[in-house]
């Protein structure tokens, strides 16, 4: 294992190994500092930053953060790696690197062409010496397209995962949020329930309520209820209509195996979906979350800083081709990211650690009410990744989410998104909103319809006035 | 058919009545594309409650005092977390106690030797809004129903900047053979005052939420005071008759389920 050592002004720091370099470079947030892994001070930062800077990108293949017998994501991380398409920068020290992603070498073709030869831990490195300005400049250089019943990622466009939660999973209540949320324009990434009752019979029947909106208005987009993998496992084999397979992933074994998960209970999943064929424009059925935090919460981190740990769950994912990836980056609470400055950065930096590593990143640009953070840094957090072409967000009525107890992106806040940056939906979405006459988005700017569209019209008239 | 009309004036949304079927903040209408005013500083005011419940300090005296009106006694401890950044951003120092209530929980047990069935504590946790305004009827409703099974109960133990855990530390030193803990929880936009109550059998340190049980949500809008110590007291029985709390001690209190509301059609679909 090899030491490093940076001198800096009178001073000489040294650091034991690279998990210590990485860990130190870290831009400073609560959950290092509560792991005590982080830099005691802004001097020994900056200095394992130089240190980590002048790190050549190979050293990353011989010295594994965490051992490779003792975690299978490392295993799959290094087995994985794709050596030819490695080769355009196998010659660059990280510091090399990130002149290299800034310069015009890399573009949207060079970028999907790495990918695979990227590990998380060089996509981690880079991003540790990277500015907010950085993050979204290259990331806004990178494409992911995604497909399932329609089409994710395209450059111009973002989507919105419509979450139509309800304390009690009161169907007519999370019909309600979804019929607001359509006539906002918001649920192209798909409708995505987070249940309050975890049982196979209520997820199911769920399920087959979101699958009879979708069926009964011809929305192109798809149905997810989130709950484990193992649950979605046994819907598909009782017949239940299930769209996407979700799952909460974290970047170590220990961690994983903390949420009741491998990398062969996944594969299940993954191939319990395929086995459905319910995608009609392509197969990319995986959900998966992610954040800074998870592993440390489950006391499962090694020694690593939170934001290495997040971008080895990315190993995790790119795994099983997914239609989408998101990054929950304020919801677990101040104590891995106290306030809005570090849930900005990690929203930045996950979601260009996820793109570079090949992933359609979206966020759910979310806060706690313990967090030192406002709706002014959701604003900030939601501008940024609009300008560096972020696949998704949430959409939820009027940012408040009455399950989950947590704030995150209103349908509104999608159409201030589409307003100030143009950004449309998914196109097979875009033309039904068009279609019924929700709204359209000819010039850049959202023009909202006059009138409820008759097929929804029809659905109130039933409730009476 | 679109509507291009200058962006001034917040237009309401024909689909009002969607409101009754749920909490959610529904139909809010638009201004332009943008929340309208009146929406927004709801929200706001929403926001700027569930934070002031956040770091409203915890008036344990007031607390003592209202204690002390019913006859019990109180012991005012403080967590090892000295204030509430250091609260916010340390767990681990929030479910450990400081020295001088370590000390003053060892005198009290040289003094009380004997121990107790159920030590008692109340937390400020995330909400001391929360505790204040439910903890006493709330513990009045538990002590009722615990004297009456016959069993013991501690001084209540008031802990300022104390997470769930540091209710085990508190029964370990009294010598309690169970605990429950009621704690300010996080507050939600629309529930700044709710309090959760955690019950461990054998309580000991370093126990993990596993061998604990909760109930959640007590509050005026939530659940009642009345329907928590039913809960409360079905588990402490169950507890004792099995040796054990935690996800291996179900809730299966029988509780009254309300009549069906009729609004659980799916309109959607209907």
């Amino acid at each position: 294992m090899a030491s490093f050592s940076h001198t800096a002004g009178a001073m000489t720091y040294r650091f034991d190994d690279l998990k210590e370099v990485m860990a130190k470079a870290s831009p400073a947030r609560s959950g290092d500092f509560l792991a005590g892994v982080a830099a005691s001070n802004a001097g020994e930062r900056v200095a394992a930053q130089m240190a980590l800077a002048d790190i050549p990108l190979k050293h990353f293949l011989n010295e594994a953060l965490i051992p490779y017998e003792d975690d299978e994501v490392t295993r799959l991380i290094i087995d994985s790696h794709d050596a030819a398409a490695f080769a355009p920068v196998s010659h660059l020290t990280v510091g090399g690197f990130r002149d290299w992603l800034l310069g015009d070498s890399a573009d949207e073709t060079s970028l999907r062409e790495l990918a695979p030869g990227l590990t998380p831990e060089m996509a981690a490195a880079v991003s540790k010496i990277m500015r907010v300005q950085d993050l979204v400049l290259v990331a806004q250089k990178i494409r992911v397209v995604s497909r399932f019943r329609n089409t994710v990622g395209l450059r111009g466009r973002m989507s919105t995962r419509l979450q139509p939660n309800h304390p009690t999973d009161e169907p007519s209540g999370i019909a309600a949020s979804i019929l607001d949320g359509l006539l906002y324009g918001n649920g192209d990434a798909m409708i995505g329930i987070n249940p309050a009752t975890d049982s196979l019979s209520s997820i199911s029947e769920m399920l087959k309520m979101l699958d009879g909106i979708i069926q009964r208005y011809e929305i192109p987009t798809q149905a997810c209820v989130l709950t484990h993998v193992t649950t979605s496992i046994e819907a598909i084999n009782r017949g239940v209509p299930l769209d996407l397979v979700f799952q909460s992933i974290a970047g170590t074994e220990a961690a994983n195996a903390s949420f009741g998960i491998n990398l062969k209970i996944l594969q299940e999943g993954y191939d319990a979906g395929l086995s459905l064929k319910r995608g009609t424009l392509g197969d990319n059925l995986m959900y998966f979350e992610t954040g800074q935090g998870s592993a440390l919460s489950a006391g499962a981190h090694h020694g690593l800083d939170q934001q290495t740990c997040e971008t080895r769950a990315y190993a995790v994912a790119r795994h099983f081709k997914p239609f989408l990836v998101n990054t929950v980056v304020g919801f677990i609470g101040p104590e891995y990211l106290y306030n809005g400055k570090q849930i900005i950065r990690a929203g930045l930096e996950d979601h260009f650690c996820g793109k570079l590593l090949g992933l359609p990143m979206g966020c759910d640009i979310c806060y706690t009410n313990h967090a030192e953070a406002d709706q002014d840094d959701m604003d900030v957090l939601l501008t940024l990744l609009g300008v560096a072409g972020i696949n998704f967000i949430m959409g939820i009525p009027g940012s408040d989410d009455v399950m989950l107890n947590y704030q995150t992106t209103s349908f509104h806040d999608a159409l201030y998104a589409r307003q100030s940056l143009g950004l449309k939906p998914a196109p097979e979405f875009e033309a039904w909103l068009q279609h019924m006459g929700i709204f359209t988005q000819a010039d850049g700017r959202p023009r909202m319809g006059n009138n409820l569209p008759p097929a929804f019209r029809q659905a109130l008239a039933q409730l009476g006035q | 058919m679109y509507d291009d009309s200058p962006l001034s004036g917040a237009s309401e949304n024909p689909w009002q009545q969607l409101r009754n079927l749920t909490p959610a903040r529904i139909a809010l209408g638009r201004a332009g594309t943008s929340m309208p005013t009146r929406a927004q500083l709801d929200f706001q005011f929403a926001h700027a409650q569930a934070r002031d419940a956040v770091h409203l300090p915890f008036d344990h005296g007031a607390l003592a005092a209202g204690l002390a009106s019913q006859q019990r006694e109180s012991l005012l401890l403080h967590s090892a977390a000295q204030d509430r950044d250091t609260y916010l951003q340390r767990p681990d120092l929030g479910r450990r106690l400081n020295d001088e209530s370590a000390e003053l929980l060892r005198q009290h047990r040289a003094a009380n030797p004997d121990g107790y069935d159920l030590a008692i504590v109340v937390a400020d946790g995330l909400s001391a809004l929360a505790v204040h305004r439910n903890a006493l009827p709330m513990l009045q409703r538990i002590e009722e129903q615990a004297l009456a099974e016959g069993w013991s109960l501690s001084p209540v133990a008031l802990i300022s900047q104390g997470r769930v855990a540091v209710a085990d530390e508190v029964a370990e030193r009294l010598g309690a053979r169970m605990v429950v803990i009621l704690i300010g929880e996080r507050p939600g936009l629309s529930s700044p005052d709710s309090l959760g109550l955690y019950f461990t059998y054998a309580p000991k340190v370093g126990l993990t939420d596993a061998y604990r049980n909760c109930i959640s949500n007590v509050r005026a809008e939530g659940l009642s005071y009345a329907m928590a110590s039913h809960r409360l007291l079905y588990l402490m029985r169950e507890a004792c008759r099995r040796q054990l709390s935690g996800v291996n001690l179900k809730d299966e209190a029988e509780v009254p389920v309300l009549a069906g509301t009729g609004k659980n059609e799916n309109f959607l679909l209907g």
